[in-house]
């Protein structure tokens, strides 16, 4: 096996098929720390969720193009990662920062129909 | 700490090169969906950091460590991601006994040689990308009169 220390300087282009890391350590601390309740992190996990960003930003990329749309034109779009966020279970957290686009004319129009249903009464 | 907003994002160039890599070749990410994968990161970061304090916490324990980092994985349903991070820490972990040696070395040596080179390639890499990250290397950069 080959050890990564062997060419440290290297890494940048192929790390995150590898089994280093190319996000910054010190960024993810710094999100991290911004944790209200987290007060020390160890070195293992602190390299363990950096991996695990990397791991979660292909499967994301990869399962939103996957159901996507733009298969055919080769292209990945906001409405796929919003799509996914919403479909799949395992990224239900992400919904919050990933709402659906709605035009503001549909929009109006479904708050129309709520008021109606309301006045039904 | 986090003294402004964007202190808590991802440097925009790497998350691109993340997602490349595992997209097939020849794939268009839109601008707002490389800003949104990026944000998503984000939020997994501080997801994951509350589930696994909230080990460390029923444990009694102030540090977060490696256990509590898997554990949170398992709980967000994550577990494809347990075997790569198993992996990947052993990996890690040999490295890092050998590392503190050459790498005072290595530093050193990086920097005289990057610096000159790294000033062309960076302009590309970071068209949109100001701040990423303040390595403290930038302050060791010498003018070179071209």
């Amino acid at each position: 096996m080959k050890m990564s220390q062997s060419n440290p300087d290297k890494d940048d282009h192929t790390s995150s098929n590898k089994k280093t890391i190319s996000l910054p350590i010190s960024r993810v601390r710094l999100i991290m720390k911004s944790s209200p309740d987290v007060s020390s992190i160890n070195q293992d996990a602190l390299f363990l969720t950096t991996k695990a960003t990397e791991l979660f930003v292909q499967h994301l990329a990869l399962a939103s193009f996957n159901n996507g749309s733009g298969k055919e034109t080769n292209t990945l779009s906001y409405s796929d990662l919003a799509n996914t966020a919403e479909e799949t279970e395992t990224f239900h957290f992400l919904t919050d920062i990933l709402p659906k686009k709605i035009l503001a004319r549909d929009y109006l129009k479904s708050l129309e129909q709520m008021q109606e249903e309301d006045a039904d009464f | 700490m986090a003294e402004r907003p964007e202190d808590l994002n991802l440097p925009n160039a790497v998350i691109t090169r993340i997602i490349k890599e595992a997209l097939p070749d020849g794939v268009n990410v839109s601008k707002e969906a490389r800003r949104a994968i990026s944000q998503a990161a984000s939020v997994f970061v501080l997801y994951a950091t509350s589930c696994a304090n909230n080990f460390a916490m029923k444990a009694k324990r102030k540090t977060l460590n490696a256990g509590d980092v898997l554990a949170a994985m398992e709980e967000m349903e994550f577990e494809r991601f347990l075997e790569p991070l198993r992996e990947a820490l052993e990996v890690y972990k040999k490295g890092q006994k050998g590392k503190k040696e050459v790498s005072e070395q290595k530093r050193k040596d990086k920097e005289r040689k990057t610096d000159s080179e790294n000033d062309k390639s960076r302009e590309e890499e970071e068209e949109e990308e100001e701040r990423m990250e303040e390595e403290p290397e930038a302050e060791e950069e010498e003018e070179v009169e071209n």
